[in-house]
């Protein structure tokens, strides 16, 4: 039902170096965007969801270095190809990024016409004129369900969610065929939520953004906006398939955990049942236990999984589970 | 005014808090306005709203924080400024939002729990005070040997939490007011948090469970009272409020929250969308 692999990320692996220690952040991941695709990355905090975002825009930092592994967007392999290619080539054009808290990046001193323009120059080195951003930019913001006037404002006139949509129209200004959005909905009210779940459908629908990637720890909402469900722990995808089965029938023990512990609103029934918490706590990414990395969590561990790490096991349907009671020899 | 009915534990009545600032207080912003729920013993009721809607003003003013502007709030029927101060701290107590600053640092987490038994018990004999620790902790889940004799760096934030649910146990007190006591807890560790209020609950512990979590208040209140710029648009049983609403409000909020079972239908919008799609930009 998906066309093409846009993104293809392959065993890849990075890390953080600081005084902490080193940190793999997103070791040995495999994940693919195809054509018309939306995954949805959800995992608790400091598992590796933006990590692994970042690390797919090939911008490492002055902490996060890139230790193995292939991601190749649209047919550039990210860590192969100059700095300058990248830049050009890829951000932005072929893939955004918007990181998260992104709306506390607008500029407070410009209106968002006159940020618009410093992004325009930035990327072609011309100039436009007002008229210009304001023709353009006011029918893609328009198209966000954005009002034109919005261009007029500072960013403190405008609410949470429509900075957040602004955010995300301006990413989208070069088409780009991948949109990787990190956290967009976490500091928002569930009606503003809502609105941007929708732009960002729109977005899709209209087709420019072709496959996103869209990290969230909000289950939910990952629910309403991607066909694929992607679930991190410890820098590691566990289970991968699409969203209404992995729901439906989870089969790594912690989604199965995790989808037994959220407070879910559901207006048809009210929940009778208790919800239950994983025992125990997210280990300590410095020093991540051997084997299977949520095995001292697990109430179904066997004594190999305390040994050995379980490997990516494919199964029917395009999912995937990294957990040893679905083979793997 | 006593009040009329031995059951209810809080009566908040026409609360209204104005916030004055600005050059000589004359920019004000309103907290509240006319705000009245009442509490009764033993039961959670949720207060909930978005961001901005008033909650954590009527929480501060509950638990006397400031004063309000207009409107009373009663304890077992009396004014909850009456009460002096170790009186009402021992009657009604907090949990806080982020479990991470109600710890000193320099101290162990033990400190938190013994210093809440001398409030609320001067003289103590050492094997007793152990004793209770030890059943409180066990009520929340605690590994003694796990917690006690740590400083607050050493455990995690959902111990943390639970730490200062033993901490509202060993006080005993007749009502908690929890602001948003789940938002810095790591997901899984949440739904312990929230079973754990129910053992308050379960002990004669009322709770005003502060959220903006539609989810969270469905699952664990009694009573919801839901907040609108600073008001109190509908109030009832939570079977009623959050299930069947009566007021547009309410009704639209909980249309927004994201479900798992059902996904919105944008569908009639995006056809409509569609029609710019081969518009140049």
């Amino acid at each position: 039902m998906f066309g093409e692999p846009l993104v293809l990320v392959e065993r890849l692996k990075g890390y953080y170096v600081g005084g902490f220690g080193v940190v793999h952040g997103v070791d040995d991941v495999s994940l693919t965007l195809h054509e018309g695709e939306g995954v949805g990355l959800v995992g608790e905090s400091g598992c590796g969801k933006s990590t692994l975002a970042q690390l797919i825009t090939g911008v490492t930092g002055p902490v996060l270095h890139y230790q193995a592994g292939t991601v190749i967007v649209d047919g550039y392999n990210v860590y192969a190809i100059p700095e300058e290619t990248l830049r050009t080539e890829v951000l932005c054009k072929r893939l955004a990024y918007i990181p998260q808290a992104a709306m506390d990046s607008l500029n407070p001193v410009k209106r968002i016409r006159d940020l618009l323009r410093d992004v325009v120059k930035e990327r072609t080195g011309r100039r436009p004129t007002t008229q210009e951003i304001l023709r353009t930019a006011g029918e893609h913001f328009e198209s966000l369900g954005l009002q034109r006037s919005v261009l007029h404002l500072y960013p403190h006139e405008l609410s949470g969610g429509m900075k957040q949509r602004v955010v995300v129209a301006i990413s989208t200004l070069w088409n780009p065929k991948i949109l990787v959005v990190d956290e967009p909905t976490s500091a928002l009210d569930v009606s503003s939520q809502k609105l941007l779940v929708r732009s960002l459908l729109l977005l899709r629908q209209r087709g420019t953004v072709k496959s996103m990637l869209f990290i969230t720890h909000d289950i939910p909402v990952a629910r309403q906006i991607c066909e694929t469900l992607a679930v991190m722990y410890c820098g590691q995808l566990v289970e991968v398939g699409p969203v209404e089965e992995v729901l439906e029938a989870p089969r790594h023990p912690y989604t199965q955990g995790l989808l037994a512990s959220i407070a879910s609103y559901e207006p048809q029934e009210r929940r009778r049942s208790r919800l239950e918490s994983i025992p125990g706590r997210p280990p300590d990414m410095r020093n991540p236990p051997p084997g299977c990395r949520f095995h001292p969590r697990c109430s179904l561990a066997q004594p190999r999984c305390a040994q050995h790490e379980p490997p990516e096991i494919t199964l029917a349907g395009k999912r995937m589970v990294r957990c040893w009671r679905f083979g793997g020899g | 005014m006593p009040s009329p009915n031995a059951a209810v534990l809080l009566d908040v009545r026409r609360l209204t808090k104005i916030y004055t600032t600005g050059f000589l207080k004359t920019v004000s912003v309103v907290g509240c306005q006319d705000v009245s729920f009442l509490v009764e013993r033993g039961e959670i009721v949720a207060l909930l709203g978005e961001s901005g809607s008033g909650k954590t003003t009527v929480a501060n003013l509950i638990l006397r924080i400031f004063r309000p502007t207009s409107g009373e709030i009663l304890l077992a029927g009396k004014d909850v400024f009456s009460y002096p101060p170790r009186v009402y701290y021992a009657k009604v107590q907090q949990i806080f939002q982020d479990p991470y600053a109600a710890f000193n640092y320099f101290y162990r987490v033990d400190r938190v729990l013994h210093r809440a038994l001398t409030f609320k018990h001067q003289r103590l004999a050492s094997a007793e005070r152990r004793e209770r620790i030890m059943e409180v902790l066990d009520i929340v889940g605690l590994n003694p040997s796990e917690v006690l004799g740590r400083y607050p760096h050493q455990l995690s934030g959902g111990q943390l939490q639970r730490l200062l649910i033993a901490r509202a146990l060993l006080i005993e007190p007749d009502l908690v007011v929890a602001d948003e006591p789940t938002s810095m807890i790591d997901a899984s560790s949440r739904a312990g948090i929230l079973n754990h209020l129910f053992d308050l609950k379960d002990r004669g512990i009322a709770i005003l469970f502060i959220t903006h979590d539609v989810g969270q208040a469905a699952y664990i209140a009694d009573k919801a009272v839901v907040m609108h710029k600073g008001k109190v648009v509908e109030q009832g049983p939570a079977s009623q409020v959050l299930f069947s609403p009566t007021h547009p409000y309410v009704q639209r909020l909980l249309s927004d929250v994201p479900k798992l079972r059902e996904k919105w239908d944008f569908s009639r919008e995006l056809e409509g969308a569609a029609l710019f799609k081969d518009q140049p930009r």
